[in-house]
């Protein structure tokens, strides 16, 4: 697909000028206008374009809420409702970061789902995949330290616990959390690096991004049937056929972030973020954003700690090993009708995870009686790590060994057309 | 299914969202009707006049309210809201609220410590000259700022109003500590200070602050009567539009926002279908 030569034609005298120079239109012409697109997408592959319009967004407004917040201990938690007060449309600017921050998660958890489910990360796109996977890494960084620089009660204790995450690690731990800490506790020097790192590290995800693209647009897009493109009759052009699509899908995504933002935007946040932080009392339960609750449950369901760090950031790694770990020679679970069973089982499994993450672990998921025996948030979040690294380990190297695929279409035209002729007929 | 699924997936996302917040408390927890509540709720000014009455008369001889400004009232949608007076620096009601109050302040030409009179752009004045002081009025305990309490706590306006009205005789069979009351909205555990049957332990928690609301306490200038539940009620509806002055706002300028994405969705929608009419896929 890298091979098809342009289609642009510069048609006047200034584009010509520019083209023979720097061809930047021709560029952007053979990315996003005459760029073939398998023509089975379905609705889940608009959510790259729902991404990219969320980091736009996260950018825009935080390069705003930067003009007007200060990070400084004593005046960080008050300058954030200056903003909320006085700043001119400074309370939308502020929820449109603080609910886009979940929003760009959910996309991103939508998206990664959608690459698992049709074996997008499968040769020739594993270095599309990584790229991706660095790129969820950084945003789950930029999310912590975003939420850090509100220096409410849960941004504080927050912090406190995910740095004291790396003093665990041996020899070099305590070096690390005195590095990140700037001294010798989360204080002013914390949270002046942590505004600083959260400036950069958007700005590094939107280069990624660009490697991201770049990369997809070598290998071409994967396809809801897994069969790569072999005519003219498999693709259609990126504009507008897959503009208009993704267009309709980024409308709708609006409505809901629309409908946190106006109707209900404190309901993903924690009301202790709403006292400013004090390191002389700590919150009952200190809980993260709900994005981290899952690997927040799998840290805490070890009970060494360095073994609960090693599980945590190894259930983020083994997906960057994903592409070896998967010996199926069909691409898409479209045809793995065993591997849906295990894919929605492994959806469940987060889902359940998040829960553990979110309660108390001590406190009883179910139980018989006021006093006999049922089953502990920690113990289910227990559960959930071994499913967690047995589907990694386990299901996607072994199961194709024993699993029946059904049978794939030799092309994307052929199931396609024949299904269009049917319903012509009808 | 296939169709199906993206909606299964978006409430899947949303209902982890809200896990978050879970956290279970055994404390009693009231939900009267808001008329702030729901997307197209909003203030009844009468009431946050009232209200800002009770918290002056009242919550203020102990609370801060440090984030908010006498200006704030006279602001669109709030107690002293009046559209003849967009600036609310020009309200009179507002200046004349804001001169009632001392301010600490220096004196230019000396430079000696001076007390003046307040304007719309002081903010409202601590009762107490520090977190010292306050402590020591309050049996040890600080007296939590009120600004943005109403989006501080699970429950937001309910635990307000729960609180307020949740003041109680302890139950004979618990241990009170000194200083402390007893509410049966207050989040906490008694099980250790409870001499009685284990698995009838009381709701609720110790609380510094004694019951600060009474029958008549304040007399409303519009003749509304004064029991402890119409003050809590009015008086919360005040820290609700206290702790976020803009929502009213918001949810005005949401109802266009939404009507256009929906709109925008339509068309993209049309559009969609349009210029794939003669493509199958």
């Amino acid at each position: 697909m890298s091979a098809h030569t342009s289609s642009y034609e510069p048609k006047t005298g200034v584009t010509r000028w520019l083209d023979s120079r720097l061809p930047i239109l021709r560029l952007a012409h053979d990315s996003f206008v005459d760029y073939p697109t398998p023509r089975n997408l379905n609705y889940w592959w608009t959510f790259g374009a729902i991404l990219s319009f969320m980091l736009g967004m996260q950018i825009v407004t935080g390069i705003v809420l930067a003009m007007h917040y200060v990070p400084n201990t004593t005046l960080a938690f008050a300058s954030v409702e200056h903003i909320m007060r006085d700043v001119n449309y400074g309370w939308l600017v502020r929820y449109l970061h603080a609910n886009g921050a979940s929003m760009f998660f959910i996309a991103v958890y939508i998206h990664m789902l959608r690459g698992l489910y049709y074996g997008s990360y499968k040769a020739p796109r594993e270095v599309l995949w990584i790229l991706g996977c660095v790129i969820y890494l950084l945003m789950m960084a930029t999310g912590f330290l975003g939420y850090a620089l509100v220096w409410g009660q849960m941004s504080f204790h927050g912090a406190v616990v995910i740095t004291n995450l790396f003093g665990a690690l041996p020899l070099v731990g305590e070096s690390i959390r005195t590095w990140l800490w700037g001294g010798f506790s989360v204080d002013n020097a914390t949270l002046n690096r942590f505004f600083s790192l959260h400036y950069l590290l958007p700005f590094m995800i939107a280069g990624v991004v660009i490697l991201h693209i770049w990369a997809l647009h070598v290998t071409g897009q994967n396809n809801p049937i897994g069969v790569e493109p072999k005519s003219k009759a498999d693709t259609v052009n990126f504009t507008p056929y897959a503009t208009v699509k993704d267009g309709f899908g980024v409308a709708l995504f609006a409505v809901m972030f629309g409908f946190f933002v106006f109707y209900m935007p404190n309901a993903l946040g924690h009301p202790d973020n709403y006292i400013p932080a004090n390191p002389l009392v700590t919150p009952k339960h200190i809980v993260p954003e709900w994005y981290y609750l899952p690997f927040y449950a799998i840290l805490r369901a070890v009970p060494n700690k360095l073994m609960g760090v090693l599980a945590m950031f190894g259930s983020i790694g083994v997906l960057f090993v994903l592409p070896w770990l998967d010996t199926s020679k069909v691409r898409s679970m479209r045809f793995r009708p065993q591997a849906q069973i295990f894919f929605v089982l492994f959806l469940l499994n987060a889902l359940l995870l998040g829960f553990c993450g979110a309660n108390p672990p001590d406190e009883f998921l179910f139980r018989v009686g006021a006093e006999g025996p049922g089953l502990t948030w920690v113990w289910a979040s227990r559960i959930g790590l071994a499913y967690w690294f047995g589907y990694f380990l386990l299901v996607m190297p072994f199961l194709p060994l024993f699993e029946k695929t059904r049978p794939v279409p030799d092309t994307i035209s052929s199931p396609v057309l024949s299904g269009a002729a049917t319903a012509e007929k009808a | 299914m296939r169709r199906t699924l993206p909606v299964i997936a978006t409430l899947l996302a949303l209902g982890f969202g809200g896990s978050a917040l879970a956290e279970g408390h055994e404390a009693r927890m009231v939900h009267p009707d808001w008329s702030f509540a729901g997307p197209f709720g909003t203030f009844d000014q009468g009431q946050l006049q009232r209200g800002f009455k009770v918290y002056r008369e009242v919550c203020s001889t102990c609370h801060t309210m440090n984030l908010v400004s006498f200006r704030n009232l006279g602001e669109k949608y709030g107690p002293f809201w009046d559209e003849k007076h967009p600036n609310p620096n020009d309200n009179p009601y507002v200046k004349s609220i804001a001169a009632e109050y001392d301010i600490n302040d220096i004196d230019t030409d000396t430079g000696d410590a001076m007390k003046r009179k307040g304007t719309p752009a002081d903010r409202i004045p601590s009762p107490f000259p520090n977190e010292f002081a306050a402590r020591a009025s309050n049996g040890g305990a600080l007296p939590p700022d009120l600004s943005v309490m109403a989006k501080a706590r699970h429950g937001g306006a309910d635990y307000i109003y729960s609180l307020l009205t949740g003041f109680r005789e302890p139950p004979a069979g618990l241990t009170m500590p000194t200083g402390m009351n007893y509410n049966m909205s207050m989040a906490g555990d008694l099980t250790t200070q409870w001499a009685g049957d284990k698995h009838h332990v009381p709701q609720g928690g110790f609380i510094a602050m004694k019951q600060p609301l009474t029958k008549d306490k304040v007399s409303f200038d519009d003749g509304t009567p004064s029991s402890i539940e119409q003050e809590a009620r009015d008086v919360t509806a005040f820290l609700v539009w206290a702790s976020e002055p803009k929502q009213t706002e918001r949810k005005r300028l949401g109802m266009w926002v939404m009507i256009y994405l929906v709109i925008l969705a339509g068309l993209a929608y049309g559009s969609y279908r349009t210029v794939w009419k003669n493509e199958s896929h």
